[in-house]
Order: structure tokens, then sequence, then C-alpha cells
């Protein structure tokens, strides 16, 4: 059975190269992938995101539910539209999902969850509901276009009405807002500026096309992989899973360990975690032709680790990975090419911001 | 349907190859070839000067996406490489038969170019895939 999006006739009008996306059928490009990835550095690019789940959860519990329910924590939320990046972990201390939590009162958040992970995060947010008193509302009605890049915020403004643009205006990062019928967030996955926008499904096909009207580069979900990987941005399945700990996946940001007793699901298993030290996501730079990739293994002085998302990044003009290694690694280690051993350079991960290079 | 010339040859492996004259062939990969492997930002080519046998992989496409082995298609000698495809790779993708051609040989035994698939046979390769 393949899902489709409210956008899904827009993806065959313009000609997309479509694949199955745990079971989507997604737009993987429109034309050329690179071609895309450089619209949103630049100028402006939209994805349909409206694959990913919106998840309400409502009522008095609510706070003390997301609380136990993830390891970051939503008291730290105190305007109206604040968001949240937080892992949700299992009692081993493993990632369930990675999602981003929007706080509009004490009794009223909305979700987005990974679309890959639908259905087992739906039984999960039920399943940790026992005793609360919540409801947990799928969202279903909604499409998601993100738009991003430096001209992202005019270009989609001028779909916007006067109460729209209001709404928006002076609007920080992280925070998101339901004005008229659309929800506007300033949250993405590309490390450039602008909106995720949920609108309802009927309209989604009009708002879109209002979008490439404005000049807006549609991209696909090639594009949307180099981007978040230069951004340094974890792939669910990808850079972590459910059995791999927050700490080994660069999101130990992500955990609230204060105050000691708040109790959220995995908390136990990942005090004993960073008691006893976990191996450490990283970002690897190629400057030399190739490309690193998914999978690659990796050699270092303090053993051996793997290359878990990969890439040739357009902006830089060369290779970039993340690896999971043995903590404590130096400048640099080897990695396994077409059966060859080549040196690359350790960095943090996180390779471009804005447009420009941070490394 | 992607665009399959009939004034060339191919291999199973996707490469195209058309004949010079003088027993010189020029190969590069078909569209159908570039349209799987995505935007191209790497190709490393054999040096002039090499032997190549059939079959032998040597050069290797690297997209986005995925690298890809080429296989030589013709034994001989390698007379000539694409040197523009150092700072242009994307030509393969723009101009798969034309200014995205990768080397060319001087074959040993020009007759070989007649065991290669014409258009239809490749064609077909490509629905049985």
């Amino acid at each position: 059975m393949t899902s489709t999006t409210a956008l899904h006739a827009k993806h065959l009008e313009a000609g997309a190269k479509m694949v199955d996306f745990f079971g989507w059928d997604m737009p993987i490009s429109y034309g050329s992938q690179i071609e895309e990835h450089h619209a949103v550095r630049r100028d402006a690019g939209m994805f349909d995101v409206s694959h990913m789940t919106i998840v309400d959860v409502t009522g008095n519990d609510a706070k003390a539910y997301l609380r136990y329910l993830l390891a970051n924590d939503v008291e730290k939320l105190k305007d109206k539209g604040k968001a949240l990046y937080s892992g949700m972990l299992n009692d081993e201390g493993g990632v369930v999902d990675d999602l981003i939590v929007y706080h509009f009162d004490n009794t009223n958040y909305r979700l987005v969850v990974n679309s890959a992970t639908r259905e087992k995060d739906m039984n999960w947010l039920k399943a940790c509901a026992d005793g609360f008193d919540v409801t947990i509302t799928q969202r279903s009605e909604f499409a998601m276009i993100a738009v991003q890049g430096p001209n992202a915020k005019d270009k989609a403004a001028t779909l916007f009405s006067d109460a729209q643009k209001e709404a928006v205006a002076g609007m920080k990062p992280f925070f998101g807002v339901q004005a008229e019928d659309l929800f506007i967030a300033t949250t993405g996955y590309t490390g450039e500026a602008g909106y995720e926008i949920m609108v309802p499904t009927e309209r989604a096909g009009e708002f879109w096309q209002g979008l490439l009207d404005a000049g807006v580069t549609p991209c696909g979900l090639g594009a949307r992989d180099t981007l978040r990987l230069e951004a340094g941005m974890n792939l669910y399945g990808q850079d972590m899973d459910e059995t791999v700990s927050p700490l080994a996946a660069n999101m130990g940001w992500t955990i609230t360990w204060e105050p000691q007793d708040r109790n959220f699901v995995g908390r136990s298993a990942l005090e004993a975690q960073r008691e006893a030290g976990t191996d450490k996501l990283v970002g690897l730079v190629m400057t030399d032709k190739g490309v690193l990739r998914h999978g690659q293994n990796v050699r270092t002085e303090n053993g051996d680790g793997v290359i878990t998302s990969g890439t040739f990044s357009p902006t830089l003009g060369h290779a970039i990975a993340m690896a999971r290694v043995p903590a404590g690694v130096g400048e640099t280690v080897e990695v396994e090419m077409r059966k060859k051993w080549v040196t690359v350079k350790v960095v943090k991960p996180s390779f471009v911001r804005n447009g420009k290079s941070v490394l | 349907m992607s665009n399959i010339p009939n004034d060339l040859r191919y291999a199973a492996t996707h490469e195209w190859v058309r004949p010079e004259g003088d027993g010189v062939f020029t190969v590069g990969i078909s569209e159908h070839a570039q349209d799987l492997l995505g935007d191209m930002v790497f190709v490393e080519l054999p040096d002039e000067g090499d032997k190549v046998s059939t079959g032998d992989d040597i050069a290797v496409a690297e997209s986005v996406k995925a690298a890809s082995d080429i296989y030589a298609p013709i034994s001989g000698e390698v007379v000539a490489v694409n040197e523009d495809l150092e700072d242009s790779p994307e030509l393969v993708n723009s101009d798969s038969y034309g200014d995205g051609w990768m080397f060319k040989i001087k074959a040993d035994d020009a007759s070989e170019f007649e065991k290669l698939l014409d258009a239809e046979a490749y064609e077909n390769s490509l629905d049985e895939d």
C-alpha cells in the first residue's frame, strides 16, 4: 500500500522523479537535486513534508505527560508557540523517534514526528499515556510545506493575509503560530531561515502553486538530505534509532537532566550510559575526490566506527559525513572507500549554516 | 523512455560506443544510466596510454547518490580522455552522448564493436531490469 500526500498531483505535474519513501510516493527531485540544493542556500526552495505526522496532545495532564514522555523538558517552554526539539526514548535509552513539540499552553501541545515511524510512534504515544488525563489526536487534515532559504520568508509572505503577516512579524526562530487557516512555524531541516507551514489539505495544491508563482523552487528528498546533512541534523533510522543512545547521536544537548526528580522514559538507562561512556557522533570532511557514504567502515586509534550519513556537499564542493566512533578520537580517522583506506579530518558534526561554511 | 541513439552500440553495463574511424571508439554512459545515477559530482578517468581489456573497470562515475564502475566495452589502448569532466562532471547528465563522453579507445580488434548491443537490443535489456 502506497500513500500519497495532498500535493502528489503537483509533483507529477512538475515531472518529478518519484520514489517510495517508507510507504509514501514522494519526489526525490524535479530535475537536478544539486540545483535544488543551491536554490535553498541562495534563494528559496520548498519541500512537501506532508508525510510527517502531526499529533496534538491536549488535556489537564498534557504537560506532565510530555515531561514523562520526552528526554527534553517542556517545562522550559514558557512563551506561547515556542518549540523544542527532543528525543523520545525507550526504557533502554534508545531513540524511538526525534520530534518537535510546540507549546500553546500547559494543556495544549502539538508534536511533529517522523513519517517513517508513524505507526510505531502513535502506539508509543498511547502506551506512555497510561494514567495521564490526555487526548492524543493525529491531525491528518493538514498538509505541510517547508519553505526554506534566505528569501523564503519574503516569498512565502506574498501568500499571507494581513492577519497572517502580522502574526509572523518579528517571530523568532523555533516558534509556531496558528494564523487563520495556516499554522506557520519558524522551523526547518536545512540550516536556513524559513517556515514550515501547515495548510488544510484542500488548499494545499493552491498554496503550493502560489509559492511556485512567487519563484520558490520545488525541491525533493534528495536535496532535503544533502541540506540537512550540511546543517549537521540527524536523520532518524540512519544516524540514530531504537538501539542507539542519544549520547551517541550528538543529542546530548536535547537531554534535560535537571531537575533530577523528573522521571522520564529511559532516564535510568541513560544515566547508566552516561556513567559508562558511549560512542560519539562526529563530523568527517574529505577534500579529496570521492564521496563518503552511509555504511563505510571507519578506523580510529580507539577502535572501529561507521559512517551513518555521508554525501557530497554541494555548498562546500567536497564530501562530508557523520560517523559514530569511539569517544576521544584524534584529528583524523581512516575511512574504507572502495577497498582503500583514506585519511579524513574529524570535525564537529555541523558543516554549513545560513549559506556559509562553518568548518 | 530515455533516448537511445540508433547509430551507437551499447554494453549491457550501460556504456555507449561510437566508432570514430581508424579503429578508434568513443565511450560514455547512456542517458538511462546517468538518469539512474543522478547528479554527477566526480568522474575518475583512466590515463591515456592505459591498455585495457573488455570488461575491466577503468573509470568511476560518482554521483550524489552512488559510485558506479565504468567498464571497458572494447579491448585496446586509451588514446584520449575527456578532461572537461574534471571541472564539469555534470556534462554527463546534461549531454551524455555528446560533451559528456568519457574516453576513447584504439581497439585491438575493431570487429569487437559488432558484438555489442544495438539500440534495440539495449532497449530490450532495460525492459528486463
